[in-house]
């Protein structure tokens, strides 16, 4: 294993710098400017349907149907996005609702598998190997295949139409996740951490609690908020085990804003709604993306 | 669900003790250890098996059984009867087939223009940080609002994908001097959109571009992961021999990609065979574009038959787990 993309800047230069200085031939000029054209155009891909969401969010609802599309909008207006927050749109209770159950599903999940972890990547015990694959198994099968049975199993817990519901079967993907990663990420710190604490007479919990667990706080944190942005996101649970005015979250009533008519989409609360949903998400992947990108692929890169 | 790739750990790390003479204090403290261990899992194992490992025992025994949600009838045994009224339903095959093609096309999609993203981002250009930030933006929104970000775009006929094949394309290329208005004739009469998101056959297609900017930056940074470990020195010794660049790439970086590729195929495969939310999203419960886990989910919700669902529910797994068997069966027979 090596450590992946904290060298995401230097490894090529060494290469590039054997290249030798080329002279500006009229096939080299043609060369950069496709190279260049293309990262526009994937600047262009990328953002694009965000800065549209935005722009069409801020539209005049007279504007929004008009053939052709008016680009830049003329008159900008705030009325999608206090209609987003009014009581009428139903859609604050869901941001709640999914507050709700994101955090918590992502502090048990951290919690719990913080502990698993430990004992999974640094003690040695007796079918240590059995729990570290039922566990991972468990991330492979689709959501789906659980939906029927895990609807009878919350139907008779009465936790239907709960934030509960969402809580318990958001554990599903969670925490399995969490343990997995947390117990890769325990493995790779280096043995003697803990070793002159247990020499000194410390038991083996305190060593964890007290010299790992802070140390481990990077990990935890992209753990956490990476297990946050999937619960943030879910959709099939959240649709199918709450109902319009019950404990729906974000996702749904998104999905459901309608107009008077098929024909009559609120786009611009739509849109509105989408842009203040994402606008955490963005912010917090632009404060940790060496964290996020290097959670995403430790396990691209083994060797 | 989750997009993360961890690799199976392979020794363990931390302290391992010896265990002598069971009188010691450090054969007692190996004991305590492992009971310590037992409690710190625990939790875990609990949840895992309560909301997880029992729900999949039960989905197995419920699709051989007409088991209802409303508990309208009684549960009884019945077989592969379940199987038999699937597989005997046209709507089945409709919602395989649209998976089939949704999971085929858009991974193979998204890993021809990850790879493009990542050898892009790999090069040496000023402003390579921003463009791996900017290929984050997609991967950190909702897919529910993507799905219906794009839904707005590809609207008929007000959609801005109309509008620029309609009228902006159309105007850009009158501007070419000589040509242009030749040209301009390629494009879409105005007043004649394209039917995106309505248009039985173009649907599915849409909706797979959706997923392909989606997702795509996902397999962008495992690709780029990969890259990144290439060590120099390989290109190097190839610039030396004089290698041109696309020799070097299918040469050295595919095969040295291998493992990353496999990964990231893995896991877009596992996401798109299973694929519910962008689907339903455009589209609701459409025939046009109905995927396995729609078709599943609607027996439940629509019909409270909880013994179809299992069934459709179990096949979706068991697809899943062949292809996963056939990627990694794949790779082996090409180290042999």
């Amino acid at each position: 294993m090596v450590a992946t993309t904290q060298s995401a800047d230097g490894g090529t230069t060494d290469v590039r710098a054997y290249t030798p200085k080329r002279k500006w031939t009229i096939g080299r000029i043609l060369n950069r400017t496709v190279f260049y054209l293309l990262i526009v155009f994937m600047f262009v891909y990328t953002l694009f349907p965000y800065v549209w969401a935005f722009l069409s969010s801020i539209r005049p609802n007279e504007s929004i149907g008009l053939i052709p599309v008016q680009w830049w909008p003329e008159d900008v207006t705030w009325e999608h996005y206090r209609y987003v927050f009014s009581e009428r749109s139903g859609f604050l209770p869901a941001l709640l609702n999914s507050t709700i159950v994101s955090v918590t599903v992502v502090l048990i999940s951290v919690a719990l598998g913080a502990s698993a972890a430990y004992a999974l990547g640094r003690l040695k015990f007796r079918g240590r190997s059995f729990v570290l694959y039922t566990i991972l198994s468990m991330t492979a099968f689709p959501a789906i295949a659980i939906l029927g049975t895990l609807f009878q199993v919350i139907r008779q817990l009465q936790i239907y139409d709960t934030v509960f519901a969402l809580i318990f079967s958001y554990l599903v993907f969670t925490l399995p996740f969490t343990v997995w990663t947390l117990t890769n990420f325990f493995k790779a710190m280096p043995g003697e951490l803990e070793e002159s604490a247990l020499v000194d007479g410390a038991t083996p919990f305190r060593a964890f609690w007290q010299i790992l667990l802070p140390l481990s706080l990077p990990g935890l944190v992209t753990t956490g908020l990476l297990a946050f942005i999937n619960a943030w996101n879910e959709f099939l649970f959240a649709l199918t085990f709450t109902t319009a005015g019950g404990a729906r979250t974000t996702p749904v009533v998104i999905s459901s804003f309608s107009g008077n008519s098929q024909f009559d989409e609120p786009w611009g609360a739509i849109m509105a709604a989408s842009v203040v949903v994402t606008l955490p998400l963005i912010v917090l992947v632009l404060i940790f993306q060496r964290l996020i990108i290097g959670g995403l692929t430790a396990g691209a890169v083994k060797g | 669900m989750t997009q993360s790739a961890v690799p199976p750990p392979t020794t363990t790390g931390g302290v391992a003790l010896r265990t002598g003479n069971p009188d010691t204090p450090r054969a007692n403290w190996a004991k305590a250890r492992e009971r310590l261990a037992w409690m710190m899992v625990a939790p875990s194992l609990l949840v895992v098996v309560c909301v997880a490992l029992y729900p999949l025992i039960m989905t197995v025994y419920s699709s051989f059984t007409n088991a209802r949600l409303d508990g309208s009838a009684a549960t009884e045994w019945v077989g592969i009867a379940q199987y038999e009224f699937i597989f005997n339903d046209r709507n089945f095959r409709n919602a395989f087939q649209n998976t089939l093609i949704f999971t085929v096309l858009g991974v193979a999609l998204q890993t021809i223009l990850g790879m493009a993203i990542a050898l892009l981002i790999y090069s040496n250009f000023k402003g390579r940080g921003l463009l791996r930030t900017a290929i984050l933006v997609p991967w950190a929104i909702p897919t529910v609002v993507s799905a219906r970000l794009w839904e707005y775009m590809f609207a008929s006929p007000y959609g801005v994908f109309n509008d620029i094949t309609q009228y902006r394309l159309p105007q850009l290329v009158d501007w070419i001097p000589g040509i242009g208005g030749a040209l301009a004739g390629l494009f879409r009469e105005p007043g004649n959109p394209i039917p995106f998101l309505t248009d039985p056959t173009m649907s599915l297609f849409s909706i797979i571009a959706v997923d392909v900017w989606k997702t795509t930056p996902f397999m962008a940074l495992l690709l780029l992961a990969g890259l990144q470990v290439i060590p120099g020195d390989v290109y190097e010794a190839a610039n030396i021999d004089g290698a041109s660049k696309w020799r070097q790439f299918w040469e050295i970086t595919l095969p040295l990609l291998r493992p990353a590729l496999l990964v990231a195929l893995i896991f877009r495969t596992m996401d798109s065979f299973r694929v519910f939310d962008v689907v339903y999203v455009m589209k609701s419960y459409s025939l046009d574009t109905q995927t396995l886990a729609i078709y599943a989910q609607q027996w439940l919700v629509n019909a409270n038959r909880l013994g179809t669902t299992s069934a459709v529910a179990f096949i979706i797994f068991v697809c899943i787990g062949l292809m996963v068997f056939g990627y990694t069966k794949l790779v082996k027979v090409e180290e042999n």
